[in-house]
């Protein structure tokens, strides 16, 4: 085996066990800093030894042995055997004795639940949204601090210290690796789907520069999605994000034009939308509402994202049907935003004058200074309404609050359009 | 990136022989693995080729051959859609599939629209947005 087809292999091994081995580590271990070291170490060693041997039968099995004995190692050297130590030793050791036959039966984690614990610790309130961001990507999504820094435009030095303080900060509060009791799940678990989306979102809709949508991170965050929806099945705002970022998924190859300037939904060949991602969506959401619970924020927005995945040409939309979402997704998570999006399904049902004067309303909302799509969306209405001077006015506003250049040229292009 | 993983068909699959209950639950036990690693995105079995159909295109005729077809060997049994960062990874969740028995599993990349490049050009683009925008025009009228 070559060095270079053992590197990826190992690569590729390591993408697929590395949280799993961190999970199971940091429940032995009892500290998610020193579970990370040791799996690296075990990388190491694989490192040398997977060239010359080739990648064992059980790879994942392999890493955990080998992080275990570097464990075992570690503590025997160390001098100051404190009491906790000693008693790891002992479990370690007894582990080992007990396990080693039946190993690969014993390291399975049949439920998940260390890589849930994982998952909630990671997201942890305790910790800023980057941090949260930075380490789920690292720990579950196996990225390298390189990638994580690409994706979100930052020095790797940058990831790295985030990375760093985390794992201290998750230390010094005393975060137990556990999961969360009943009391406090919605809670956490809604920490979680909002890190998962934030990665998504990222990807989807780049907040600055050239790139409209880096798909890897959508990816990455679709697959985390995809794992929760395994980990809690009984859960149906997991489902619900899971079919939302399915969904919006699926227009990803249809967003974009040939010169790689975005296409508003309504303008996107439908031809291009990935139908396995939609039916896939579509079935989540199924899922979801089988569970016969009120229906949260991500079920609400992925039933309004279905409503568009089910129209085969934008005017079969069924736009009352979306006004009715949207109204039920004011009722539990009321936001501007949200207010403005109904304004448009509002103006797409019942005609522009109704959603002019919604529009107007929120033009007051302090949160919504700066936000280009306000102005944008009353340019659209304005256009309608034959009110071109003012449309464009509205338009010029739009391209100059937004930073994405993708969009500024694209409003640009809608005041070019209304000029006519 | 997206790979199929192709599965053919053998002598029992294509007899229409169903398989074990061990071999069953094992690869029940590798799909849930995948399924919960977030990797699989679809996947299904299909029936022996008896039960199949082709279409012979020749100039304008078309002609329809009935299954089974000999070739089995050549033929199809199963598939799996995976999303895989590369084509190691999906490699390594392979070599984990519970199968035995000298069979070979293909993998091969799922196009993505980039991957066109020149043939795919903005005018072809261009070409597929103006056949669909007619068809949403015959739609409205229709």
């Amino acid at each position: 085996m070559s060095e270079t087809t053992a590197r990826q292999a190992i690569e590729a091994v390591w993408r697929i066990e590395s949280a799993r081995l961190v999970a199971g580590l940091t429940r032995v271990v009892g500290d998610l800093s020193q579970a990370e070291d040791l799996a690296q170490d075990a990388l190491v060693v694989a490192l040398e030894k997977w060239p010359e041997s080739g990648v064992p039968e059980n790879p994942g099995a392999w890493l955990m042995a080998t992080a275990k004995h570097r464990a075992l190692d570690l503590f025997r050297r160390s001098k100051m055997l404190d009491r906790k130590h000693q008693d790891l030793v002992r479990r370690l050791e007894a582990e080992q004795v007990s396990l080693e036959p039946e190993l690969h039966a014993a390291l399975d984690d049949p439920i998940g639940d260390d890589l849930l614990r994982l998952i909630f610790m990671a997201c942890h309130p305790v910790l800023s949204v980057e941090a949260r961001v930075a380490l789920t990507l690292r720990l579950l999504g196996g990225l390298t601090s390189e990638e994580i820094a690409r994706a979100f435009l930052v020095p790797v030095s940058t990831v790295q210290q985030r990375v760093v303080r985390a794992k201290r900060t998750l230390k010094e509060s005393k975060v137990p690796f556990e999961l969360p009791p009943p009391s406090e799940l919605g809670e956490r678990l809604e920490a979680v789907l909002g890190v998962v989306y934030l990665i998504f979102n990222e990807g989807y809709s780049a907040t600055a520069g050239e790139d409209w949508v880096r798909p890897t991170l959508c990816e990455d965050a679709l697959r985390l999605g995809r794992i929760l929806a395994a980990l809690e099945p009984e859960e149906p705002e997991v489902h619900g994000l899971l079919a939302l970022m399915e969904i919006q998924a699926s227009r990803l190859r249809a967003r974009r034009g040939p010169g790689g300037e975005p296409i508003l939904l309504m303008d996107q060949d439908r031809g291009r939308w990935d139908q396995l991602l939609i039916h896939r969506g579509l079935a989540a959401l199924a899922k979801a509402e089988s569970l016969h619970r009120p229906l949260g924020p991500y079920c609400l927005q992925a039933a309004i994202a279905a409503c568009h995945a089910r129209a085969k040409a934008p005017e079969e939309t069924d736009w009352e049907a979306i006004v009715a979402l949207y109204d039920a997704l004011a009722q539990i998570a009321p936001s501007p935003v949200v207010e403005l999006n109904r304004a448009v399904a509002i103006g797409m049902a019942f005609g522009p004058e109704a959603a002019l004067v919604l529009v107007d309303e929120l033009a007051a909302e302090p949160a919504l200074k700066g936000y280009h799509w306000l102005p944008s969306v009353r340019g659209d209405l304005l256009a309608k309404l034959g009110r071109q001077e003012e449309a464009r006015a509205e338009f010029e506003r739009a391209a100059f609050l937004t930073q994405s250049l993708r969009e500024r040229e694209m409003l640009l292009e809608r005041v070019r359009s209304v000029s006519i | 990136m997206r790979v199929m993983v192709i599965v053919k068909a053998s002598a029992e699959s294509e007899k229409g022989v169903m398989p074990s209950q061990q071999e069953l639950s094992d690869m029940g036990k590798y799909n849930e693995e995948l399924v919960k690693a977030g990797v699989m995105v679809g996947g299904d079995g299909l029936a022996a080729s008896h039960q199949g159909k082709r279409v012979r295109f020749d100039g304008k005729k078309r002609a329809v051959i009935d299954g089974p077809f000999a070739e089995t060997k050549e033929l199809i049994a199963g598939y799996w859609l995976w999303q895989v960062k590369s084509m190691d990874e999906a490699v390594e969740w392979l070599k984990r599939a519970p199968f035995d028995g000298g069979t070979e599993v293909e993998i091969r990349r799922v196009f993505e629209a980039d991957d066109f490049g020149e043939e795919f050009t903005p005018e072809l683009r261009e070409q597929e947005q103006r056949v669909w925008a007619q068809a949403a025009e015959n739609a409205k009228k229709g």
